[in-house]
């Protein structure tokens, strides 16, 4: 049976996974929203606002489920990030209110084309720099310089270069076509005509490409960068598993894109992008924050996390049932041909 | 400044946008789904279509409300880092439940906003009822957790840490049920009287028009009920105050000098260079009263206190007497619908009555504004009520007036779009013929 901060620590693991395969796939709209070219823009953007609509409210709860579960089971992890990595995290929330608001006020301003392609065009950046900066984020509390003894040490020390290097910028740039590619792919099913499927099979298609450059130069510089990580990802007898699986993940994706099985590409896109989440969780364990903080020495109170896994273990007995229900609702309104 | 005072800027900034969000997120809802049971009740499409009215109304809001929220989760951390390493193993629990809370809203709102046609109507009319009680229920976790930092309860002090931690008796501190009870039916009547005031405003210009009769209605019997309740969880609250927080008690009534048969303080400007309170009219002895229901009462001075755990007297006073004058006059307001309901048995709707509503309307939002501001600066300089002080949970984080100027800056742009966008809304339904009202374009379309 595995102690309190383990379970905690996957549960978090579980909530960061949903949020990359769904919220994630709502940053990746954004992309492709800017990136909306040729005779069917408008029906890509569309397409993409459609998919997001009844649900982007709902994906926030899965990072705030990881906030609330890092601060009230590992207080100390929480301080210390939140202390060193001050400046991303900020950009971040900027990135999160300006996504968030423009895609709303779209659909509740006037329909004018202009008008909408102003919030459009906040989504749409908002949506790219964003998982750049959750993806630095990871990146910094990969890599082990990441302090809150601030005594003696100079800014730049601090609060800057934890995070303002090119490891931390490639790990943004991996989630960011990350994201992209799920989305996508999740477009391929959602569309309703064949051009429409076409437009983001292609798509898709090349966001695997970048995935897979991105990927080798995250473990590239991870070498002199992430030496702790790269050890364990390296030489671990786990680790040699979980690629093949995320190899065999890419493959079958690619491939059934090619052969228009979108259904299928799906399933294992989404593997894809879950079996990296949980490749780094794995080689990060035990650690929350490299260099010295872990699940066993940041935590709270025993009767907190006793409590708190509780609390979310039935919780999720009573949404999780709610979530589908909302997403069988849902799949009947994208089922139709979006009317304007 | 330093950078201690933009962090509370900052933060302060930050819950008073949010707090605006979620006080509408709590009661749309409920008059969303009153208006549709109405619906269903009488057949009267009138009210399906206040109720689409509302739900979009809610959608806007509530999206506003759910990145602002998802900001100050982060900003704990980001301002108050020291704060949050004592104290996220006591109040972790009550923010995790609000977190389901939340969830539960969002998912049942995306239901009942997109499942007009896709679920039957009493499953859509339960969907409604979902989210408002589980928008209240966000409210009752986020207040026990701000209570417990008034009230701290749960934990033995080892040294300056906290051992022996027991989240369930602190989310049961003293301040918990007073806070959550004023601050709920606070929701019900800033909300009620606000949307009351803007139909009042439609219907000055058009008295005859149904739509805007009937969603003034609703407003009004929701808004003056919780209006005439409101100093009743007042009276619970001053009592908690007197028992856990004496200090904040004195800076709220400008009190220097400990004595029994304390005075009622209306208006004046507390000086505490000088130690008094010019400029008041005072009423004898109720102070007392209205502190420990007891005319002879002893009601302790600010003086009996250390002056550095002294919070800013003058600002707490000031904050405490706008939302008392806000609460009393609305109550007045709504006392005085309630008599005309009585003896006429008709909506109230004489002009008068009506400019008087619209007049009142923004009163609602002030107290609620003024009412945290009383809570939180008179909390100072403490951010845990005697055990750890604001200025030792800031962050080291150097040149915070930078990220308080931007947070400033997003948040003064949105609230005007969302107040343009609100005004468009507004005008819009003016236009409404009766009966033939369909949703506007870019909406769910009506296909009941």
């Amino acid at each position: 049976m595995p102690d309190a901060p383990l379970i905690l620590a996957i549960i978090m693991m579980i909530a960061l996974n949903l949020y990359a395969i769904m919220g994630g796939a709502d940053y990746g709209g954004g992309v492709w929203d800017l990136l909306a070219v040729g005779k069917r823009a408008k029906e890509q953007r569309d397409l993409i606002a459609g998919a997001i609509g009844p649900i982007w409210e709902a994906n926030h709860v899965w990072l705030i489920l990881v906030v609330v579960i890092l601060f009230s089971a590992f207080p100390v992890a929480f301080s210390v990030v939140s202390i060193a990595l001050h400046i991303p995290l900020t950009l971040l929330l900027l990135g999160i209110i300006a996504r968030g608001t423009a895609f709303t006020f779209r659909k509740y301003d006037s329909t004018k084309d202009f008008v909408q392609r102003r919030w459009g065009r906040i989504f749409a950046v908002a949506s790219l720099i964003t998982p750049v900066l959750l993806g630095i984020v990871v990146g910094a509390i990969s890599e082990g310089s990441v302090t809150a003894d601030v005594a003696g040490k100079s800014f730049d020390q601090v609060y800057i270069k934890p995070w303002c290097n090119g490891f931390c910028f490639a790990v943004g740039g991996f989630a960011l076509v990350l994201f992209s590619f799920l989305a996508a792919v999740y477009s391929t099913v959602f569309a309703q005509t064949e051009e429409l499927k076409t437009d983001f099979q292609r798509r898709a298609l090349g966001a695997q490409g970048a995935c897979a450059c991105l990927a080798l130069l995250v473990f590239l510089l991870s070498e002199r960068s992430a030496p702790g990580l790269r050890e364990s990802l390296a030489h671990s007898s786990w680790s040699i598993l979980l690629q093949a699986a995320t190899a065999v993940c890419a493959v079958s994706s690619s491939v059934a894109l090619l052969k228009r099985k979108f259904h299928i590409a799906r399933f294992f896109a989404a593997g894809q992008v879950s079996l990296i989440l949980w490749g780094w969780g794995l080689a990060q364990y035990p650690y929350l924050i490299r260099p010295d903080t872990t699940i066993n020495n940041a935590q709270g109170a025993a009767s907190t996390q006793t409590l708190l896994i509780a609390a979310i273990a039935s919780g999720a007995i009573l949404l999780f049932p709610s979530f589908y229900f909302l997403l069988k609702v849902f799949r009947h309104q994208i089922d139709q041909p979006i009317s304007k | 400044m330093s950078d201690l005072i933009f962090a509370r800027a900052q933060m302060g900034f930050s819950l008073a946008f949010h707090i605006i969000f979620a006080v509408a997120g709590i009661a749309l809802p409920v008059m969303m789904v009153i208006a549709e049971s109405l619906w269903l009740k009488t057949g009267d499409e009138t009210y399906k279509t206040i109720t689409k009215r509302w739900a979009r109304g809610t959608a806007v809001l509530f999206a506003v409300g759910a990145v602002s929220g998802t900001v100050l989760s982060f900003e704990l951390g980001l301002l108050w880092p020291e704060f949050m390493k004592w104290s996220g193993s006591i109040i972790g629990l009550p923010f995790a439940l609000e977190g389901y809370a939340f969830f539960t809203e969002a998912i049942f709102l995306g239901i009942y906003l997109y499942g007009w046609d896709k679920v039957n109507k009493s499953m859509h009319l339960i969907s409604g009822w979902i989210v408002a009680i589980s928008g209240a229920l966000s409210a009752v976790f986020v207040v026990t957790a701000n209570a417990w930092m008034n009230s701290p309860t749960g934990f033995k002090l080892v040294g300056n840490l906290p051992t022996e931690i027991d989240p369930i008796k602190a989310m049961s501190s003293p301040a918990a049920l007073p806070q959550v009870l004023h601050m709920l039916i606070a929701a019900y009547a800033a909300i009620g009287l606000l949307a009351a005031g803007v139909h009042a405003f439609m219907l000055l210009r058009d008295r005859q028009n149904e739509f805007h009769r009937r969603a003034f209605g609703i407003c009004l019997a929701l808004g003056c009920t919780m209006a005439v309740l409101e100093p009743i969880s007042g009276d619970l609250i001053a009592q908690m105050v007197a028992n856990t927080q004496p200090v904040k008690l004195a800076a709220l009534e400008g009190q220097f000098d400990t004595m029994r048969g304390a005075p009622l303080r209306i208006g004046g400007l507390p000086d505490v260079e000088k130690a008094e309170t010019p400029f008041s009219i005072e009423i004898p002895k109720l102070l007392s009263f209205l502190a420990h229901h007891d005319f002879n009462a002893e009601i302790k001075g600010l003086k009996e206190f250390p002056r550095e755990d002294w919070p800013p007297v003058l600002w707490v006073h000031l904050n405490f007497q706008i939302m008392v004058f806000c609460g009393i006059i609305m109550g007045l307001v709504s006392m005085c619908a309630g008599a005309i309901y009585l003896k006429t048995r008709k909506l109230p709707d004489h002009p008068l009555f009506l400019k008087a509503v619209v007049a009142i309307s923004p009163l609602g939002l002030l107290a609620i504004e003024s009412g945290w501001m009383v809570t939180e600066l008179g909390r100072q300089p403490w951010v845990i009520t005697g055990i750890l002080r604001t200025s030792h949970a800031v962050t080291p984080m150097p040149g915070l007036a930078l990220p308080f100027a931007m947070f400033f800056l997003v948040y003064i742009i949105l609230a005007v779009v969302v107040v343009v966008l609100l005004i468009r809304e507004f005008s819009r339904s003016a236009d409404l013929q009766v009966g033939t009202a369909a949703a506007p374009a870019g909406e769910v379309s009506d296909h009941a």
